[in-house]
């Protein structure tokens, strides 16, 4: 039986999250010697469908175009996917908020334990997860018929986007469950990368003070092509927007740099950073436990440091 | 309407775990365990409901051991109105839970259910999705903002790229994210009140749900500890080590 892949994508392209989960599901079929399905539901998303055709991988496009399927509201995606889960040993999604939220709906459906998160594969029915906010990693065996799963994206790489040239099927549609409709989004705009595919993030916590002086973040954050995150603390205190959060509760990400600003390095915020590759902290108690995992800690006052860092960036652009 | 709430006795989010030697699980025994923080924000909004005058009724719900009487009993002490309490020894997963609340729902007939959206210990943000997907009902998760008129509810919701307002219909599920509100203290004659207000206990055979496990855990383990690296004296000597030793400018 084959494995399928729920795409997250905008009608154009799949979004950088579901390219992780296509490497956690090919890792899947390798062990049980299948091949890895993707399914892309929307209104007008054939653009999509063949982004997702040429993914390394992926053996096959579903696409189901309907109005019911916009806005990826869970009521209405919920009984495609049953529709579609019989043929199915598998069904991952990445683990964003839509996945979150759209996956326990699946699974219930169909009577069985969704695997939350996982950031390892062990054998098909078997998988690692990070519980209490990563400080313990559980493995866990499956003793359903169908595995539905949601995958971290920092713990598998990308799978190559550019490849593949999977033949694209229409699927029947299952209509709107007429129990929610999309009202309005707001989303952030922001010229920089998103947080959970960035390259370099640069994050503040309570110790920035206020809102306004996330501007300084951002100056550098722009000088060095990064996102801009934040600790719960600093959303908590209303400096910055819920979607800016690093942490258990928020996004986790893993980077190759990660530049921790008045961050003292709680617990909850560690479970969303500390796979980065390369750690800085700036924090001016040095006794703070981000030092503890930091790679390069620099003891000192934020408003001195990140004016200074922003001048040396730039100095080294010249 | 009722508001019905379900919440989960968990590891106090101050603690820091620790995995036991023999690879079973996390230590437990002698640990501060407290109400999942994202549970108090439930019943907040539904007393925040019951205030507005929209819902007259707040019941606060839990699984697990004799001992979730006190995590039921911090949220009467709040001001939610009775308790039930299904009793069992048996480790429940999500699935198992949503089982459990839908049968207390078919009896006491709520039209709106809040839900903490991840419990703190085991991470799984599932229960109310699943929840929502036995009852048949819409499933506003992630809320931040909730409006409950004219026979309907409107949520704005935390997503990946900022947020989102989606109209539901009623009854609902919805679980909460952090901002969402800030929960109240027990007052000392809250406290006190609390004691006096009623738990109801009731057990999985009675309600007729199957709660076995459905994933077994083979080990637990901790994770590889990242190692501290080294103090920087300057900006100067940080930007240099990001570009010539760890390359990543």
């Amino acid at each position: 039986m084959s494995i399928l892949v729920i795409a997250e994508h905008d009608n154009q392209a799949v979004k950088a999250a579901t390219l992780h989960a296509v490497t956690a599901a090919a890792e899947i079929a390798e062990k049980a010697g299948s091949d890895v399905h993707m399914l892309v539901a929307g209104q007008d998303c054939q653009g999509a469908a063949e982004a997702a055709s040429h993914i390394a991988g992926i053996a096959r496009v579903l696409v189901a175009d309907d109005a019911a399927y916009d806005h990826g509201l869970a009521e209405n995606w919920a009984p495609l996917i049953i529709a579609l889960a019989p043929g199915y040993s598998h069904v991952l999604s990445p683990a964003t908020t839509s996945g979150k939220n759209l996956m326990p709906r699946v699974a219930a459906l169909l009577d069985v334990m969704q695997i939350s998160d996982i950031s390892a594969v062990v054998a098909p029915d078997t998988f690692v997860r990070p519980i209490y906010a990563g400080n313990a990693l559980a493995t866990v065996q499956s003793r359903d018929a169908i595995k539905i799963i949601t995958v971290r994206g920092t713990a598998f790489g990308p799978a190559e986007a550019s490849v593949g040239n999977a033949p694209i099927e229409a699927v029947a549609g299952t209509g709107a469950a007429g129990l929610s409709e999309f009202v309005r989004a707001e989303l952030s705009k922001s010229e920089r990368p998103e947080l959970t595919s960035a390259r370099v993030i640069i994050s503040g916590g309570r110790g920035m003070q206020s809102g306004d002086n996330f501007h300084l973040l951002e100056k550098v954050a722009d000088k060095l092509g990064a996102a801009v995150g934040a600790s719960r603390a600093a959303v908590d205190a209303g400096f910055v927007p819920n979607d800016y959060q690093v942490g258990q509760t928020g996004k986790i990400v893993a980077p190759e740099l990660y530049v921790a600003v008045g961050i003292s390095g709680a617990i909850q915020h560690l479970a969303g950073m500390k796979d980065s590759k390369v750690i800085v902290a700036i924090n001016k108690d040095d006794e703070a436990p981000i030092f503890q995992i930091a790679d390069y800690g620099l003891v000192g006052d934020l408003f001195k440091v990140l004016p200074e860092l922003d001048e040396e960036l730039g100095k080294r652009q010249e | 309407m009722k508001a019905l709430v379900a919440v989960k006795r968990v590891v106090d989010y101050n603690v820091k775990v620790r995995v036991k030697a023999d690879q079973t699980g996390v230590e437990t025994a002698n640990v501060k365990m407290s109400m999942n923080p994202f549970d108090e924000i439930a019943i907040e909004e539904a007393l925040r409901l019951r205030e507005a005058g929209i819902v007259e009724e707040v019941i606060v719900v839990s699984a697990g051991i004799q001992q979730c009487q006190e995590t039921i009993r911090t949220g009467l002490a709040m001001g939610a109105d009775r308790g039930v309490l299904v009793l069992t020894d048996v480790e429940l997963q999500p699935l198992a839970v949503a089982k459990l609340l839908k049968a207390v729902i078919e009896k006491e007939g709520p039209e709106i259910v809040i839900i903490g959206k991840q419990a703190i210990d085991d991470d799984c943000n599932q229960t109310g999705q699943m929840l929502a997907a036995l009852l048949g009902w819409p499933q506003a998760t992630f809320a931040s903002k909730l409006k409950i008129e004219g026979g309907g509810a409107e949520v704005t919701r935390e997503v990946d790229g900022g947020l989102e307002t989606i109209a539901f219909k009623l009854p609902i599920v919805v679980t909460t994210d952090l901002r969402l509100n800030e929960p109240r203290y027990a007052s000392l004659p809250n406290i006190m009140k609390a004691k006096k207000k009623p738990i109801v206990p009731m057990t999985p055979e009675e309600l007729g749900v199957d709660v076995a496990p459905r994933l077994i855990t083979l080990k637990v383990e901790e994770p590889a500890k990242r190692q501290g690296g080294v103090k920087v004296g300057s900006v100067e000597e940080l930007v240099d080590k990001l570009k010539n030793e760890a390359r990543v400018i």
